[in-house]
């Protein structure tokens, strides 16, 4: 396991060097020029100027590229062109609140999707797994902002159960675990949606499986055959889908704190595009970059804990 | 001999082409998605016909009022007629969502045969930045990449066609890789047949359904994509209608006008899940192993 764990870590470094790499290109390829883009069009030259060489724009290609690499190296993401406040800082703010709203999705999506995936595999071709897979391909064509919207319509506006808007203070547990739940359900049903496609066509192939035909030629009870061979089993494929589910809930994030106006990463992120903030932008992207290795890499561990057979590769 | 290893494999195709389209057109949700995105196509096309009042012309003394009989989606903050707003909307949605996947699959395409073909070093190469633009999810890359292009509604085209890409890049190449080691390619190969020739008669016939599956998906994934872009405000700019734009322009008056987010929203909910119903039927049709 040791060296199945180093040899991860291993390969996710390229693949990262990979990312930065990218995004470092797509930032600079940009049309207009970063500087007279933060100060405007009326700005005068010399500012201009003064404000490229202060960022290091008047230097070759690659020495900006060594000291963005450097820079990162250090923990350093710069100053946001706009405020002038060190980017880390914004950053290091709305974190919290984009990881926890992607967690509690994550949540809401396994406990909704997962029973459901079981018993419209088990019942397969009944009402309730025809009724369950129309419900899921109907969940899959909600746009999550769409729903979002919905929520807040009937949830906030009409019932007023919730808040529509905003999310409340770490250090007020109760109403920001109340502010949390509309924006979690609104990515997470989406989500939900997936699960349940995923997990019912696994476990439907595993119920396909010899030992599952053997479980059951031998008279084990339906319950056992199913809980004690058949699901688990199931589950691990689950496992690495888990930490697909978690990128895409990533993507998702950007939306959904746009509809409900929470801070976080996404919301960060469509500011600092609008305001032309390119060191802003460069830096959320490289922090999107390092969670979607994390989560990749914590996936691939995850693997090799639940199924023996991925250490021995 | 010639004629075996080039007839063989393309009789084969159709056979299963065939039987193909029979499963689908037994697959009754599947013919639902296809009734919906023929009326789609033809509410796009023929708009003008379609929409009782016009698209952009204001009326400030009827703003945000409530459907009625002759404004059966209401009015939006200029009063203009929001039934009228959707149904020219449909334009825009059809035309980035089926352009974007066709450019996006065609270029997708061509880098996964094209890896698969060359091998070595450019299939190493490709094949590793496939994987990297996959790593993001869609609408951060697509986001991106349009900010990087800026607003347009060709730059929002090809904004989401590159973030399609890698995923066509991806699905065609495994098969091309395994099709280029059959039988029957190495015969034709051996007799002389063109790399060209191989490709549209042998590889192409070989992974046409599972793109067909992929693009009419990729299609509803385009179509919210552009919809999410637009919402966030960097879609295509004002008059031109977007359910994107609309359902943004509507949020702000949830509490007092609910029609102006509710229907456009409807309208693009119901057109993504055409195009996944096609999909799904596709896929079913195609693969007998998914079939429940």
């Amino acid at each position: 396991m040791v060296r199945y764990t180093v040899r991860r870590l291993l390969l996710a470094i390229p693949t990262l060097l990979a990312v930065l790499t990218i995004i470092f290109v797509i930032v600079r390829v940009a049309p207009g020029d970063p500087a007279t883009a933060a100060l405007g069009d009326y700005a005068s030259e010399e500012a201009v100027q003064a404000l490229r060489q202060r960022m290091g724009l008047d230097r070759p290609l690659w020495v900006q590229y060594v000291r963005f690499l450097a820079d990162l190296a250090r923990g350093d993401l710069g100053r946001s062109l706009i405020t002038g406040q060190p980017v880390i800082d914004q950053i290091r703010h709305v974190l919290p609140y984009t990881l926890e709203l992607t967690a509690a999705a994550i949540l809401v999506g396994l406990v909704i999707g997962v029973p459901i995936g079981i018993v419209t595999a088990v019942r397969r071709n009944t009402a309730v797994d025809y009724v369950g897979r129309v419900v899921s391909l109907a969940g899959l064509s909600v746009p999550a902002f769409y729903l979002g919207i919905l929520l807040i319509y009937f949830f906030a506006v009409r019932l007023r159960l919730f808040p529509a808007l905003g999310a409340a203070e770490f250090s007020k547990p109760g109403a920001h675990l109340h502010a949390l739940v509309l924006p979690a359900l609104s990515l997470g049903l989406i989500e939900a949606a997936y699960v349940t496609r995923m997990t019912r066509s696994v476990v439907l192939s595993v119920l396909n499986e010899d030992y599952v035909r053997t479980a059951r030629a031998k008279g084990l009870p339906e319950r056992v055959v199913l809980f004690g061979h058949a699901l688990r089993s199931a589950m691990i494929p689950l496992v690495s889908l888990i930490g697909l589910f978690a990128i895409s809930l990533i993507g998702g994030s950007v939306l959904t704190e746009e509809v409900f106006a929470r801070p976080g990463l996404g919301k960060l992120m469509i500011g600092a595009m609008k305001q032309k903030d390119y060191t802003m932008l460069q830096s959320i992207m490289v922090v999107y970059a390092f969670i979607i290795v994390l989560i990749n890499l914590v996936t691939d561990l995850l693997y090799g804990v639940v199924d023996p057979r991925v250490r021995y590769e | 001999m010639m004629a075996v290893a080039r007839e063989l494999p393309v009789a084969g195709v159709r056979e299963r082409r065939w039987r193909g389209v029979q499963a689908f057109a037994r697959n009754r949700t599947a013919l639902v998605g296809l009734v919906m995105v023929a009326l789609l196509l033809l509410i796009a096309v023929a708009a003008p016909v379609f929409a009782p009042h016009s698209p952009i012309e204001q009326s400030t003394i009827h703003r945000l009022e409530p459907p009625s009989r002759e404004y059966p989606f209401g009015r939006d903050d200029f009063g203009r007629d929001i039934l009228s707003r959707v149904i020219y909307g449909t334009r825009i949605a059809l035309l980035v969502g089926l352009l974007s996947v066709a450019l996006g699959g065609i270029l997708g395409t061509a880098m996964g045969v094209v890896a698969a073909f060359r091998g070595g070093r450019t299939e190493a190469w490709l094949m590793r930045l496939t994987d990297v633009l996959l790593a993001f999810p869609d609408l951060i890359t697509g986001l991106l990449i349009l900010a990087v292009l800026g607003p347009g509604l060709w730059k929002m085209i090809i904004a989401i066609a590159l973030t399609i890409t890698p995923r066509f890049s991806r699905i065609a190449h495994g098969p091309a890789l395994s099709i280029k080691r059959r039988d029957f390619v190495e015969a034709a190969r051996a007799i002389g047949v063109g790399d060209a020739r191989i490709l549209f008669r042998h590889i192409l016939p070989n992974i046409v359904g599972e793109l067909l599956v992929l693009a009419s998906l990729w299609t509803a994934s385009a179509i919210r994509l552009e919809a999410s872009l637009s919402f966030i405000g960097l879609g295509v700019r004002p008059p031109t209608p977007t359910w994107g734009q609309m359902i943004r322009d509507g949020t702000v008056h949830l509490t007092n006008a609910p029609w102006f987010s509710l229907f456009p929203g409807l309208a693009l909910l119901l057109t993504i899940l055409a195009f996944n119903l096609v999909g799904d039927g596709l896929r079913d049709a195609l693969d007998p192993k998914t079939q429940a």
